[in-house]
């Protein structure tokens, strides 16, 4: 059909016959695409007098925005197993200083942005410190910041944009009690790192950094996020449960994975340690000691959802949209409202990926 | 007049469709020939615009080779107010069919100069050859469009302020909130619709049952403004039984008496299907 777009000659995708994720349902309708961002199609039509230039068969499809997680590890590379799903974010395992980071300075713990692969675009900002342990260590970072990398370039250079964010994460692997978490979170603290991991348990009059998930000392307008590493092995179902019904609009998905994500049963080799992968469940070799998980974000979503009784939407948000609000991103990401950037997932009823698309461009199908 | 009475409300909009779906086929339009069409808003049509898009999703209508007027639009309300007739027709029938974008046109309510949006309105008619069949509905106080009890039954597009009934008619649609509704709106007029070579009034429901016989059981009076269309020489008014509640029970069963020769308007139903080659 002929068209006369006056705002851009870019070309325009509708994809059809899908469900969509926006307004926190799944909604009948056709996600419009143009320049790598959701189009608005009635102001295409009304304003532009224009139309699609192409249409892609969704075949009833769910279309969610593309999940992130806020916390998985790897060194210079990123987990095989995450690129399916995700717009992946990397921390790096406790080297700030390492050569990605020259340009930044020692109050920006672990940022990493991976461009390897063809067409992914991604965004990487860490949200937690290396082990180093305890509450009110001295290298809690104070901005986030987050670090471009083109893909083209080789070796990879680093795009840092520090954004001046409040937000700093509360420190996981700690053992504040709760008024030294909710003192934490009046600083500008605004995420728990897995929680329940790493942290001293609930106890009825003492809750430690859980009692955040219902504090009434946390300031009006903020919203305390909390990461939950919904694999089946880190968190029982039960105390999973327990923390969604208590907090549902905080909670985050994250897989903490390890490079070993993705990979056959045995023992490997990463970096500096020596892992054994029995089944889901990742180990310090020799021991019982879980080092990170395997499971990939799809994995997580699936099994929160059938382990909490949420509807697809929550589960489906708790991956996308909440990240991308504790992040400060979720105008452009975790949404598909118009605008945004048209990073989604095309999934089946059961919440299998079957395809994942970037910047409006496929960029993996199943 | 042709009185078409159907059952229920989901045959009346099917029998309306298929009016509409075969008038466009058999017009073969195409690059040199556009089919125009006057189109409604309000809760009356949305059945009829279902059916459409269903036949069009099957493959057997096509709009490509349509052009669209719509009858009003509320005045000051932002184009992308969920209760604007830009947002209804598009999410209603536009977002589903294949109409060029340029050839769908709904007056301005937030034109700068209302006045001349009306009258450039009446230019696009005239210059697309005139309306081939104009669909309307009818409002409780027997209006068409926003021709309000007193409009001129020659009037043109222009402004209207909209009458009580009307607004508290549609405060349904914003949030029940008087205040909220607008009280302005731009109007194709009654000569306007007139002038169409078919002209073709959706009335459903038991609420509408009095202004319908106001409109064609009573003499022409511009109170009840449908009733200018008992001088056109093409007007169908399609009901279900609930809006013929009260006609004359003689006015009711010569018409539907005639149900076998209106029939064959709408079948054999035709399809773009037919004329592929």
């Amino acid at each position: 059909m002929p068209s006369n777009k006056s705002v851009s000659d870019a070309p325009i995708t509708q994809f059809v016959n899908c469900r969509i994720l926006k307004d926190h349902q799944l909604q009948r309708e056709d996600l419009w695409v143009r320049e790598g961002k959701i189009l608005n199609p009635e102001k295409l039509f009304f304003d532009e007098e224009g139309s699609a230039d192409a249409q892609v068969d969704c075949h009833d499809s769910i279309i969610a925005p593309g999940f992130i997680d806020v916390q998985i590890n790897g060194e210079a590379e990123p987990c095989s197993g995450t690129l399916h799903s995700v717009i992946p974010l990397f921390t790096l395992i406790a080297n700030p200083s390492g050569p990605h980071f020259k340009d930044c300075s020692d109050e920006i713990l672990c940022i990493v942005l991976w461009g390897g692969s063809e067409s992914i675009r991604n965004w990487g900002v860490s949200l937690q410190q290396p082990d180093v342990g305890g509450f009110g260590g001295d290298r809690r970072p104070t901005s986030l910041a987050l670090v471009g990398e083109s893909p083209a370039e080789n070796p990879p250079g680093a795009i840092v944009q520090r954004l001046n964010s409040p937000g700093s994460p509360l420190r996981g692997h700690s053992v504040a009690n709760l008024s030294q978490a909710e003192e934490a979170v009046r600083e500008g603290a605004t995420f728990i790192t897995h929680l329940f991991n790493a942290m001293l348990p609930f106890h009825h009059r003492d809750p430690g950094i859980v009692g955040l998930l219902t504090s009434d000392r946390v300031p009006t307008g903020r919203t305390v996020f909390y990461g939950m590493i919904a694999d089946g092995i880190h968190t029982n179902p039960a105390a999973l449960r327990i923390a969604h019904r208590a907090h549902p609009a905080g909670l985050v998905l994250v897989t903490d994975a390890i490079t070993a994500m993705g990979l056959p049963p045995g023992r490997h080799t990463l970096g500096q340690q020596v892992i054994e992968i029995e089944g889901l469940n990742a180990y310090v070799a020799g021991t019982k000691t879980l080092s990170g998980s395997i499971a990939t974000m799809d994995m997580c979503v699936r099994h929160f959802l059938q382990a909490s009784g949420c509807t697809v939407e929550a589960a489906l948000e708790a991956a996308s949209l909440h990240p991308a609000q504790l992040l400060g991103i979720s105008q452009q990401k975790g949404t598909l409202d118009y605008g945004a950037d048209a990073d989604f997932v095309l999934l089946d009823d059961s919440l299998d990926v079957k395809a994942t698309y970037i910047a409006g461009e496929q960029v993996w199908e199943k | 007049m042709r009185l078409v009475i159907l059952e229920d409300y989901a045959l009346a909009s099917e029998w309306a469709a298929k009016y509409i779906r075969n008038r466009i086929i058999q017009f073969r339009p195409n690059s040199d020939k556009y089919f125009t069409l006057g189109l409604p808003t309000g809760s009356t049509p949305l059945g009829c615009y279902k059916k459409l898009i269903e036949y069009h999703k099957n493959g057997d209508l096509s709009f490509k080779y349509v052009k669209t007027f719509n009858m009003d639009e509320y005045v000051g309300l932002p184009r992308d107010h969920p209760e604007s007739y830009h947002s209804y027709m598009w999410n209603n029938f536009f977002k589903h069919i294949d109409i060029n974008p340029a050839n769908a046109h709904i007056l301005d309510g937030n034109s700068h100069d209302l006045q001349a949006e009306c009258d450039a309105f009446e230019e696009k008619i005239s210059k697309a050859g005139g309306i081939d069949l104009f669909v309307g509905g009818i409002g409780p106080d027997g209006h068409i469009a926003f021709n309000e009890p007193g409009s001129s039954l020659v009037s043109r597009t222009r402004v209207k302020t909209l009458a009580k009934d009307t607004i508290v008619a549609n405060a349904r649609f914003f949030g029940n909130d008087l205040t909220k509704v607008p009280t302005m709106a731009l109007t194709v007029g009654v000569g306007t619709v007139m002038d169409a070579r078919e002209v073709m009034i959706l009335i459903t429901g038991a609420h509408k049952a009095f202004a319908l016989y106001k409109a064609i059981e009573e003499g022409v009076n511009h109170m009840w403004t449908v009733s200018a269309f008992q001088q056109h020489p093409h007007t169908i008014f399609v009901c279900d039984e609930d809006a013929t509640l009260e006609l004359r029970v003689k006015t009711v069963k010569y018409f539907k008496g005639l149900m076998h020769v209106h029939n064959r308007l709408v079948d054999p139903l035709y399809s773009m299907k037919d004329y592929k080659n």
